[in-house]
């Protein structure tokens, strides 16, 4: 952020004489466009405090490790992205990771030929919870917000009800590795955890997928989802399709959450509410139709690394859900403040949302 | 209009660099929050010294059977609520939850016991109520019971102290015996409190531990699963005063909520700035998760102080770890319905009836890790349900 940046071909040449002055203005001028340039001068800045704090942090291990304890949560953003970017809320990711590494426990019990088994249902069920979030707000046209709680009261309860109110049972090795391990022995880095690679996996997968013309229907029904059903999107599969997306991504994060950790009965609890900050700290306006994958992934990293800061600040964890309620207020007031001056603004922002070409070359 | 936010943001960058700067003064321990002198809210002198010295008096009664065993008991006679038929006399259990697996363990002890009365003849039906964790639903719960007026004993589980304390009030004066185990009430109105030694007891054996495992100098964390309940307060009150008095170096406290992966991501940021040589726990939840940390870091397990969890027991075990395992004593949700029975039968119970609470040291650890070989993982080893119908179906396939 402190070094200037050189002028990029897509850039307006810079006024002769206003150049030196004007640079680092410029990156500060990023901030309030909001996206994913704001959100990642912020992760920048809470970096920069945590290396005040730890200067080892960013020597390889302690990084990794960063990454490694971040990637569950960068994966469940991606999947929220893509429900409150269609418009809708999923509520049920938290109660969905609990429950998922709960069941895998006991139905694997230590069991390493069960991993497989296990896992392709994990994956049924997570499909199934989506499916059925998906259905019950499109069809029955109940609010997301409501179906989502609905699912994550019932996912908690039964969880709770099937194993006496704790869990029992273990994880297999096979099953943790994900989680737990990564390629070992990189020079520098000690080793580059697999959950990182999966999470790096998912996010390119998200943009990719955001690019695609479903991406684009899915972004236009946030947007107005009359208008998408009048150009002829089918809004309850183009819904749905998130919502089954969220719940397999959240599949994905229990399996990474329970190698990292094993199981606990706490396993989950409250991760709906970190992955939704995380989304709208990334500039996702919450009513869908806006912002970028990448940038609810960084806001991802910035929660987790705030989280981090607090640590080493010794601020109390017990502060994590205050501090959470804040920046969730603060980012939609932030972001809502920036739509009302969207409008005199929008020409510059017209280079974010290309219309011509990109969609010729989305359909090759 | 763009450039205010701009230097609104600045602005907060900027205080938040500051404000770690001035948090960074060196060695200022006591603003980090590793305090040693524990809060005159949860820290009872007294009480402290008492409960320490309950450690060394031998019980009364069988060792064998460890629930019907009591600390100095003050017997009081009970003939009064003596039932002309046991058999048939119904027998109300307020819970306060079954939401942790120490709770999960001692409800179905709780509940072969009750199996094994009722075959005897000496209790009849048993109604239990659920309040998850809900001090109101709890209050109306017991308003039920005694409303309900076909309960002859009533047992109390009660989820908070001060809250409940009116509740079993009514529930006393409604003129059946009632029993409250596990947290206490601020009345004595019931006819006995069932409880281990205590929190103080349970820091101190940790904490002692540790202090004469460590050399000088050494430094060790503290991870908690709350603040404000009053038996984790008093067992982080002991240890405080013990670390005051010792060479050790307490890095801090955390707040885990007992989640293992909370648990594996502080003990690792612990580690990345420092060595860590001991680990201090409220609760053993989430244990291992904190083992694990030092295993992916590389470095040495540290001493530890967990609980009689069996996953912790076995990574004990399996990995030849320096540890303590103390205990907050899981059988005593044998004794209630127990006393119940004794009650009805119109014998003599203790009226504060404090069973004992070794924790478990290495050289018990085969025994314990052997009567729990079936056992899953999160089951705690002193449940003490062994010679039960039940035993061992109704633990392991939960």
């Amino acid at each position: 952020m402190t070094a200037p940046v050189s002028p990029t071909p897509s850039s307006p040449p810079p006024a002769p004489g206003a150049d030196t002055r004007r640079r680092p203005l410029r990156a500060l001028s990023a901030l309030p466009r909001g996206g994913t340039a704001t959100v990642a001068l912020i992760l920048l800045l809470i970096f920069v405090v945590i290396a005040t704090q730890n200067p080892s942090f960013f020597e390889g291990p302690p990084l990794m490790g960063f990454g490694k304890k971040a990637a569950p949560l960068v994966i469940l953003a991606v999947g929220q992205y893509l429900v409150i970017v269609s418009g809708e809320f999923d509520l049920s990711v938290g109660s969905l990771v609990g429950a998922q590494v709960v069941v895998a426990a006991r139905l694997i019990d230590g069991d390493e030929a069960m991993t497989w088994p296990v896992l392709a249902l994990m994956v049924a069920f997570g499909l199934l919870v989506g499916l059925v979030n998906g259905l019950v707000t499109t069809l029955l046209r109940v609010p997301s917000i409501i179906t989502t709680l609905g699912t994550m009261l019932i996912l908690f309860g039964a969880v709770r009800f099937w194993t006496g109110g704790a869990p029992t049972g273990a994880l297999s090795e096979a099953f943790r590795v994900p989680g737990r391990n990564g390629i070992e022995n990189v020079p520098f880095l000690h080793q580059i955890p697999w959950a990182l690679l999966i999470a790096a996996a998912v996010v390119v997968a998200g943009v990719l997928v955001m690019r695609s013309p479903y991406g684009r229907t899915l972004m236009a029904t946030g947007d107005n989802d009359t208008a998408a059903a009048f150009s002829g999107v089918r809004v309850w599969s183009v819904r749905t399709l998130a919502f089954m997306a969220s719940s397999l991504l959240a599949t994905l994060a229990a399996v990474l959450i329970g190698g990292y950790a094993g199981v606990t009965a706490q396993v989950g609890q409250g991760l709906e509410f970190t992955a939704i900050t995380a989304v709208v700290l990334g500039g996702v306006v919450l009513g869908g139709g806006r912002g970028t994958v990448l940038a609810a992934a960084l806001g991802a990293l910035t929660v987790e690394a705030l989280f981090t800061l607090f640590n080493q600040l010794y601020l109390p964890s017990t502060i994590q859900p205050a501090a959470q309620g804040l920046i969730i207020i603060a980012a939609v007031a932030y972001a809502s403040r920036r739509g009302g001056l969207r409008l005199p603004g929008r020409p510059q922002r017209r280079p974010d949302h290309p219309t011509g070409h990109t969609l010729g070359s989305s359909r090759r | 209009m763009r450039v205010p936010p701009a230097l609104l943001a600045g602005a907060a960058g900027l205080a938040l660099v500051l404000s770690a700067c001035t948090t960074d003064t060196p060695d200022d321990g006591t603003a980090e929050g590793a305090g040693l002198t524990p809060d005159g809210e949860w820290f009872d002198q007294e009480e402290f010294d008492a409960q320490l010295a309950q450690r060394e008096i031998t019980p009364e009664g069988d060792p064998e059977q460890p629930w019907l065993q009591a600390i100095e008991p003050e017997w009081t006679d009970t003939g009064e609520f003596a039932s002309d038929d046991p058999g048939e006399a119904t027998v109300c259990f307020s819970n306060a939850s079954v939401s942790n697996p120490w709770r999960v363990t001692g409800f179905i002890t709780m509940e072969q016991q009750v199996e094994a009365l009722q075959e005897e003849g000496r209790i009849g039906e048993f109604r239990v109520s659920d309040a998850a964790d809900d001090d109101n639903q709890q209050i109306s719960d017991i308003q039920a019971f005694v409303d309900a007026g076909d309960c002859d004993a009533i047992i109390v589980s009660p989820s908070t102290t001060a809250t409940l304390t009116p509740a079993v009030e009514t529930a006393c004066e409604s003129g059946v015996p009632v029993i409250v185990f596990d947290r206490g009430v601020n009345t004595d109105c019931m006819v006995t409190f069932i409880h281990p030694i205590g929190g103080y007891a349970y820091g101190a054996d940790a904490a002692e531990f540790l202090v004469d495992e460590l050399e000088p100098g050494s430094t060790v964390l503290a991870l908690r699963i709350l603040p404000g309940v009053d038996v984790l307060e008093h067992r982080w009150a002991a240890a405080q005063t013990i670390f005051d008095d010792s060479e050790l170096e307490v890095l801090g406290f955390e707040f885990t909520g007992g989640d293992g992966a909370q648990i594996k991501d502080l003990v690792s940021q612990h580690l990345q700035r420092g060595s860590v040589d001991g680990i201090w726990m409220d609760a053993g939840d989430g244990a291992v998760a904190g083992l694990e940390a030092f295993e992916d870091a590389g470095q040495p397990y540290p001493v530890i102080a967990g609980e009689d969890e069996l996953s912790f027991l076995r990574k004990w075990d399996e990995e030849d770890i320096t540890a303590i395992a103390p205990v907050y004593s899981n059988f005593q949700w044998r004794t209630p319905v127990l006393a119940a029975s004794m009650i009805l039968a119109g014998e003599e119970v203790p009226s504060e009836w404090i069973l004992p609470q070794e924790p478990i040291r290495e050289d018990e650890l085969p025994d314990y890790l052997e009567r729990n070989a079936d056992m899953p993982s999160l089951h705690y080893a002193k449940f003490g349900g062994e010679d039960l119908p039940g035993f061992p179906e109704a633990w392991t396939d939960r």
